[in-house]
């Protein structure tokens, strides 16, 4: 059993006043281990990018705070960590990309400052050996001529090209882990599929590992191993890539992936799971799906569901499917 | 037969940078003929407080008991005053003050505004509510009114004048100041930093301020005429510039005593502050148009 790189245990954020907080995530769990690729999926809302932000601790307090949980990084507890040490983690151990490539970069610095700025921080180097170095991270991630194009300022680079400095920003000092909150959201196809290639490569080069923020399976099974399915503030579901797809068990998962649209589908109308998200913090008791659930029993309505292993590599939290499995087991064990 | 295609480069993509703001300046200094008169007159005011003791006909302070009080003549152009000083020689020493009171204050006031609409921004909480009321006590009263309540305290001089003047623009760099930062606080840009480990004071002077320079600046040339006005009201009022020493509001305070014998003292330094002050605020306009994305674009 190797030790895992990232370990998230029983994590809870909440929001608002102290009083009558809001929790926005309860109890999520997951693993990454040193070079593997795990995939949070989710709507919006569901909780998956206050949860990326807790392992860097970037939440603004007020009004958010980490309220339970730990986050261990190769063993040690990000959240006991003094704020003043968590500086020296950023960017040289754990990295991470957002959602807007396009306001991502300080409009007022060159691309060279920006990259040179995160190496400049974590390593000593002279300003000859950065510049090498950032140079050979823009080659890394694909911009033609780098070495021309240090000193250009963000506004002449368009949002493919823009994500990758962010890229190239994010990893030049060799971090363990790189989270990216919805690296593609706001990229067109093509460039989508330039940057999966390109994390793939980085993966395969630099064995970073990944913690990969999406609403898109496909995103996420493109690039991960594992998959962990978010809904209103917690896990639902965490399995492989594999199972996920084949036999998916929480009922929420198997709409998610019955809202993909498909090629050979005639469908006039796109499968929509009804209704929508609760509102964070509504739901006290019983399970957050169960409103939208098609297979929900009255033990839903008053029981949260723990997380039922399907196998070694899947669990998932629901009453229902469980039982299933558990009937199908027996069925099984009686022929 | 293959056609022999020929490796040709592909073009480059444009790598020319977006006009640099230095050069739409230039742009618009000389695009309107306003800004471009403006420009022009704020030359020749420099111009004439730096080499004042080369232009000027007479010294400033020299009294003279045969020649007071004339009228405009061929050796005294604007006339002489009650003490026989020479009008014009002192309006030539005069804009000396305005430059340089018109220059120090608005720059101070910029550093200390920007410093504590920054901290106020950035942080928030308790310090930008006690920052922030702190400028909304001194925004309470108009320019003027502060400016003539700290000069009673402390007195006129040269440094007490500049104090003042400084302090009624503090707020208002302040305001602009702290407003900026709030949103650019919000920008992606500076969660980015944070995220790879750039520190608060490091955020602060390389991804805050140089994005909020922009306002800061044009605030900063539009209260250039404001600056000059106010030490022009506060040596009239007697509190700012103190005689002997020449400077444009104390000349009209000095002509008052003749008006009706001469006025030209009045007209002369009224003019001059008219023109100085409309120039630095076209300017000031130009330099606006230049640097607010809103307007230019």
């Amino acid at each position: 059993m190797t030790v895992p790189l990232l370990k998230v245990d029983n994590l809870a954020v909440e929001f608002g006043p102290k009083a009558n907080p809001i929790r926005v995530v309860d109890g999520v769990s997951f693993e990454i281990t040193a070079g593997g690729a795990v995939g949070i999926v989710g709507e919006s809302g569901s909780g998956k990018s206050i949860t990326s932000l807790s392992i860097l601790r970037l939440i603004s307090e007020p009004p958010g705070r980490i309220v339970q949980g730990r986050i261990e990084f190769n063993g040690v507890n990000l959240l006991e960590l003094p704020r003043s040490k968590m500086p020296d983690i950023r960017g040289r151990d754990i990295a991470m990309i957002f959602q807007e490539p396009m306001s991502s970069l300080n409009p007022v610095m060159t691309i060279g400052d920006q990259i040179g700025e995160a190496i400049k921080l974590h390593e000593a180097m002279t300003g000859e050996e950065r510049r090498a170095r950032v140079i050979e991270m823009l080659r890394l991630v694909g911009i033609p001529d780098p070495a021309g194009r240090l000193d250009a300022y963000p506004h002449q680079f368009s949002g493919g090209m823009r994500q990758r400095v962010m890229i190239a920003m994010a990893l030049a000092c060799n971090p363990k882990l790189l989270i990216a909150d919805e690296p593609t959201t706001a990229l067109d196809v093509t460039i989508q599929a330039q940057v999966l290639d390109l994390m793939h490569k980085l993966r395969r080069t630099l064995n970073t590992a990944v913690l990969l923020i999406s609403h898109d399976l496909g995103v996420i099974a493109d690039v991960c191993e594992r998959v962990v399915v978010m809904y209103a503030g917690r896990v639902v579901e965490e399995a492989d890539i594999r199972s996920i797809f084949r036999t998916p068990q929480h009922p929420y998962t198997r709409g998610l992936l019955q809202s993909i649209p498909r090629l050979d589908d005639d469908r006039d109308r796109l499968y929509q799971i009804p209704g929508s998200v609760p509102l964070a913090g509504s739901v006290k008791k019983g399970c957050p799906f169960y409103e939208r659930c098609s297979l929900r029993i009255e033990k839903c309505m008053n029981k949260m569901p723990p997380m039922f292993s399907f196998g070694p590599d899947q669990r998932a939290a629901c009453w229902v499917t469980a039982s299933q499995a558990d009937a199908k087991e027996k069925e099984a064990a009686l022929q | 037969m293959a056609v022999s295609i020929e490796h040709s480069e592909l073009p480059s993509p444009s790598l020319a940078p977006e006009p640099r703001a230095l050069s739409r300046l230039g742009y618009e200094l000389f695009s309107r003929t306003s800004t471009m008169f403006a420009f022009a007159v704020v030359v020749i005011f420099v111009f004439v407080a730096v080499f004042a003791p080369l232009l000027a006909p007479y010294d400033p302070l020299a009294q003279s008991i045969l020649k007071i009080n004339r009228l405009p003549s061929a050796d005294n152009w604007l006339g002489t005053d009650q003490f026989g000083r020479d009008v014009l020689s002192r309006m030539i020493y005069g804009s000396r003050n305005s430059l340089i009171f018109g220059l120090i204050s608005p720059v101070l006031a910029a550093i200390c505004g920007t410093v504590l609409g920054v901290v106020a921004g950035y942080f928030g909480g308790i310090i930008d509510r006690i920052i922030s009321r702190l400028i909304d006590l001194l925004l309470a009263f108009p320019e003027l009114l502060l400016a003539i309540m700290i000069a009673a305290v402390l007195g006129g001089g040269f440094w007490n004048v500049i104090a003042v003047i400084t302090v009624a623009f503090v707020p208002g760099f302040a305001r602009v100041a702290r407003a900026s930062t709030l949103a650019v606080k919000q920008e992606p840009y500076v969660e980015a930093a944070i995220a790879v480990g750039v520190r608060t004071p490091v955020i602060i002077f390389r991804h805050v301020i140089p994005n909020i320079a922009a306002p800061i600046v044009v605030l900063m040339t539009l209260w250039v005429a404001s600056a000059i006005r106010l030490e022009a009201s506060l040596s009239f009022l007697g509190i700012g510039t103190q005689p002997p020493n020449p400077s444009w509001g104390n000349i009209i305070r000095d002509g008052l005593n003749n008006l009706f014998g001469s006025p030209w003292p009045i007209i002369g330094a009224g003019f001059a502050i008219t023109c100085v002050v409309l120039s630095f605020n076209l300017l000031g306009d130009a330099v606006r148009d230049v640097l607010d994305p809103e307007i230019s674009e």
